[in-house]
């Protein structure tokens, strides 16, 4: 309703600008003045405009900095999102620096250079010396910034993965399953053609590693021990995105992909930090229909023994399938 | 030549005309039209993300079966909104509006020519691009509502009617209309092409075109390469919506039911998207900087500062963008390695973005600036092109992509720098060849207050929006209320929509004063900016032909502006060099 209200009000002021400006046009018209020529006086206004509005966008910016910094997201909760965080840091410190100088540039010489009749401007057509400048300067600085970027893509993506724990996450329209692979940490075979409303996964029963399997609505994680997640998805593409962790990977039809991570920090060490709400969720970051937005899991990171607990208290996938034949 | 001089009937001269002034104003037109439409649909989601199911008069607008009995907008039909905004901005309003207008209108006129080599394939272009038109919005009406799967149309979600309800009939329809689209920009960039390479008048070397022409020949190279893929990426999806192919669809079961595609994949289908995706960043980018390169030169009375690396930088910038576009699809999956190539590709293109940054400053230094409104919107353009063009830094560095791909900090990053400088250009474009195209001047205060309100309203919206990124919030969500973790996030999101919501309305300035001046602007002299290029030596009287009698001798290049020794601080294109006088 307020939205409405301001549309409303913004239409009524549009209107009065527009019979303002056609009255000064009629005025002069009568006066026999050209309205549609640029007066010194017009280059003034429009100069300080830009040195104005220039300077309120560039407060504005910092203004957001400081007012929103806490809605960011917290500190990386994962070995390599650590790493990441520090290359954002910065990347985001070069481009700033790098925006904070030309932005005020360009508006101060829209202000400075401002055209007054009798001026001529300075006939400059090329520099090959100041072009070289500008040309070299950028590209070393590009790359040192790719070569760190990606020092820390690579080894983001290329973990160790030997002590792994496996956990499969099965997306489709519109939740998340996961399946534990269980104590022989290797995830039974599945397949689309073996989906039933009881198999809601597909896993391959015949295969001996399905049996010790456990199907799970929520993740668990051991703070500090390597996890692989790989995804399948059943319908469209989705995208598991675990936005605390630094984890993203698309789920694709007919395609199986990974992203393998070190979670270290426990949900309750964050719910110290962020407050008592906290929870890591798994999001989809992948338009997949209507209620893509309302897509969640939640992933709990804990110590061993209290991990232990709750796994205990899961059923295997073969028991289950036989206690709900 | 002469043969132009027949007589013109009404349908010849504004419906089926072959004259490449007329047909520029068919596309500007149709452009404005479309972007109307595209405008009206985010102010509509805007409202929908800044009141999440709440219901509003805006509303009112759609179709009736879009809204559910409590009044509130069909979570479907927010993403229909999202997937036509976004295919009428970047199709319809930044490739055809902007290029589809500027190329028609300046190519001729800036080298020297009577018309485009092929007047026929010229109206043809268009005429296919109104049917693409007619479709496309006619999809809007139609049983499930348009495709509703993002303006990608990533399969399965469009090639699986179970999947939305977008996908149907409308989808269909979507396909259809991009088709034709391709067919009529195809047929528009060769004849761009062509024309420029042959039809430039005595004197008008490559190496004297106006920057615009640089630009607009590029970007229809980019097209004529980049467009017939997109085409066999649509065809193949035809094929496995109709047909029962599986190009894209493999392991499938959706509503329950098991599908019999196997061994398709789709990401086949992003790497041919994005093929066309990326380079088509720059099919509406570039025609935009050309513009700008020439408002600029025009309005600081100064030659653009280091003509020779403008254009190699747009031919680098060309160049890169056919090998940089698996950034979008860092996440799929893809082998970390390619990932590390396209990362290499991507941040390259900082370099010659930097060096057109630092050589638009370096033109407004000393001097003796002229505030037009496309001045003004210039200048908008070189500033949304810093603040856009540097969060690109961040987004093509696959390690960082991480964790904001696909969140807001894409859609402030690419509004920024590739829809905010575009829109920026085209409006530079517009008030800057006014005078040309209709013989009378737009209102100068008029034009001063749209820029202004459109200047603070744009970087009000799209700002903000890098920090919802970074707070994690995705893109493409109905309401970001189901998160507890994006509670905190609602102020800025209102904060945003109210921009939003007065940024549009200020649009209307610029429409009132476009068709008033059409018909009542104050009529315009032969070259009211004083400037160099050939157009303006043109008279103000549309003529099919271009020139009265013979075509013009260049003998210079274009941006003699305040040159040492002149009378005048403006040296048209067609003035023979004095004796003496050394050639830049």
């Amino acid at each position: 309703m307020t939205n409405t209200l301001i549309f409303l009000v913004a239409v009524l002021i549009v209107a009065t600008l527009v019979q303002i400006t056609r009255v000064s046009e009629l005025l002069s018209a009568i006066k026999k003045k050209d309205t549609n020529s640029v007066t010194d006086s017009n280059n003034k206004t429009q100069g300080i405009l830009f040195l104005v509005v220039g300077s309120g966008f560039i407060l504005f910016v910092v203004w957001q900095m400081i007012a929103w910094n806490h809605l960011l997201l917290p500190p990386a909760s994962s070995v390599h999102g650590a790493e990441i965080d520090s290359l954002m840091k910065v990347s985001m410190g070069l481009i700033l620096i790098v925006f904070f100088t030309l932005t005020p540039i360009l508006f101060f010489f829209a202000y400075k250079y401002r055209g007054k009749k009798g001026n001529t401007a300075y006939f400059f057509a090329h520099n090959n010396k100041l072009e070289v400048v500008w040309t070299v300067i950028p590209t070393i600085i590009l790359t040192v910034l790719i070569v760190y970027g990606l020092r820390t893509w690579e080894r983001s993506m290329n973990p160790d993965l030997s002590n792994a724990k496996v956990i499969e996450i099965y997306a489709e329209q519109f939740k998340w399953t996961a399946r534990e692979s269980g104590i022989d940490n290797m995830l039974g075979k599945s397949n689309y053609t073996l989906v039933t409303d009881r198999n809601a996964l597909g896993v391959d029963m015949d295969d001996s590693h399905s049996n010790d399997d456990k199907i799970v609505r929520e993740v668990h994680l051991v703070v500090d021990k390597p996890v692989l997640l790989k995804f399948r998805a059943k319908d469209v593409i989705h995208s598991a995105f675990l936005p605390h962790f630094r984890v993203q990977m698309n789920c694709v039809p007919g395609l199986s992909t990974q992203f393998a991570f070190t979670p270290t920090k426990t949900t309750a060490e964050m719910k110290d930090q962020e407050g008592n709400d906290f929870e890591y969720v798994l999001l989809c970051n992948k338009i997949c229909g209507a209620a893509h937005y309302n897509m969640q899991m939640s992933f709990v990171v804990e110590t061993q023994q209290e991990y232990d607990i709750w796994i205990a208290s899961q059923k295997v996938l073969s028991e289950k399938l036989l206690t709900q034949k | 030549m002469s043969d132009h001089h027949h007589k013109e009937t009404f349908v010849t001269k504004y419906i089926f005309s072959m004259d490449h002034k007329m047909i520029a104003k068919q596309f500007l037109i149709t452009g404005m039209f479309m972007a109307v439409i595209g405008m009206l649909m985010s102010a509509i989601f805007r409202v929908q993300l800044a009141n999440p199911g709440e219901s509003s008069i805006l509303y009112n607008l759609l179709p009736g079966d879009w809204i559910n009995e409590a009044g509130a907008l069909n979570p479907d039909k927010y993403l229909a909104l999202v997937t036509m905004h976004g295919t009428i901005l970047v199709f319809w309003v930044l490739t055809a509006g902007l290029s589809g207008t500027f190329a028609n209108f300046l190519i001729p006129l800036q080298i020297g020519a009577r018309d485009m080599a092929s007047g026929f394939l010229n109206m043809l272009s268009y005429w296919f691009f109104f049917i693409a038109t007619v479709v496309l919005i006619s999809s809007i009406y139609v049983q499930g509502g348009p495709a509703s799967g993002g303006w990608t149309i990533y399969p399965p979600l469009s090639a699986l009617p179970q999947a939305i309800p977008g996908s149907g009939t409308g989808m269909t329809l979507w396909l259809v209309s991009i088709t034709l689209f391709v067919v009529g920009s195809l047929l528009g960039g060769l004849n761009y092409i062509v024309t420029i390479l042959n039809l430039r008048t005595v004197g008008m070397s490559m190496k004297r075109l106006p920057l615009t022409i640089w630009a607009l020949l590029i970007t229809a190279i980019l097209g004529v390469l980049s467009f017939p893929v997109l085409l066999s990426c649509g065809l193949l999806l035809i094929f496995d919506r109709s047909f029962g192919t599986s190009f894209y669809l493999s392991d499938i079961i959706i509503n329950g039911e098991m599908l019999h595609n196997v061994g398709g994949s789709p990401i086949l289908f992003e790497h041919l998207f994005w093929f066309l995706g990326h380079p088509e960043v720059y099919i509406i980018l570039l025609p935009a900087l050309g513009i700008v390169s020439e408002v600029i030169a025009v309005n600081s009375r100064k030659p653009i500062f280091g003509y020779k690396a403008m254009v190699g930088a747009l031919l680098l910038i060309a160049f890169l963008s056919f090998i940089v576009w698996g950034h979008h699809m860092f996440m799929t999956g893809m082998n970390p390695f390619l990932g590390s190539v396209f990362t290499f590709t991507t941040l390259l293109i900082a370099i010659p973005s930097a060096v057109k940054v630092f050589n638009y400053l370096a033109t407004l230094w000393r001097a003796n600036i002229r505030f037009t409104p496309a001045m003004l919107f210039a200048i908008g353009t070189v500033s949304a092109f810093i603040t856009g063009g540097l969060t690109g830094l961040i987004l093509g560095d696959s390690a960082l992509d991480i964790n904001v791909h696909d969140t807001y900090f894409v859609v402030g990053h690419f509004h920024i720098v590739m829809g905010l400088s575009a829109i920026y250009g085209m409006f530079a474009g517009v008030y800057h060849w006014f005078p040309k195209m209709y013989g009378r001047m737009m209102n100068k205060n008029l034009g001063y207050i749209h820029f202004w309100g459109t200047f603070i309203c744009a970087y009000g919206v799209f700002f903000p929006m890098h920090f919802l990124g970074l707070a994690g919030l995705p893109r493409r969500y109905y309401t970001n209320s189901a998160f507890p973790m994006f509670d905190g996030l609602s102020d800025i999101n209102s904060i945003i929509t109210f921009f939003a919501l007065t940024g549009a309305v200020v649009q209307s300035i610029f429409i009132f004063n476009f068709f008033y001046s059409i018909f009542k602007g104050p009529k315009a002299s032969k070259n009211p900016w004083k400037s160099n290029t050939l157009e303006w030596t043109t008279p103000v009287e549309r003529i099919h032909g271009n020139w009265p009698g013979e075509l013009p001798i260049v003998t210079r290049w274009a941006y003699d502006y305040s040159k040492p020794g002149a009378e005048e601080d403006f040296i048209p294109q067609d003035i023979p060099l004095k004796d003496g006088e050394e050639e830049n």
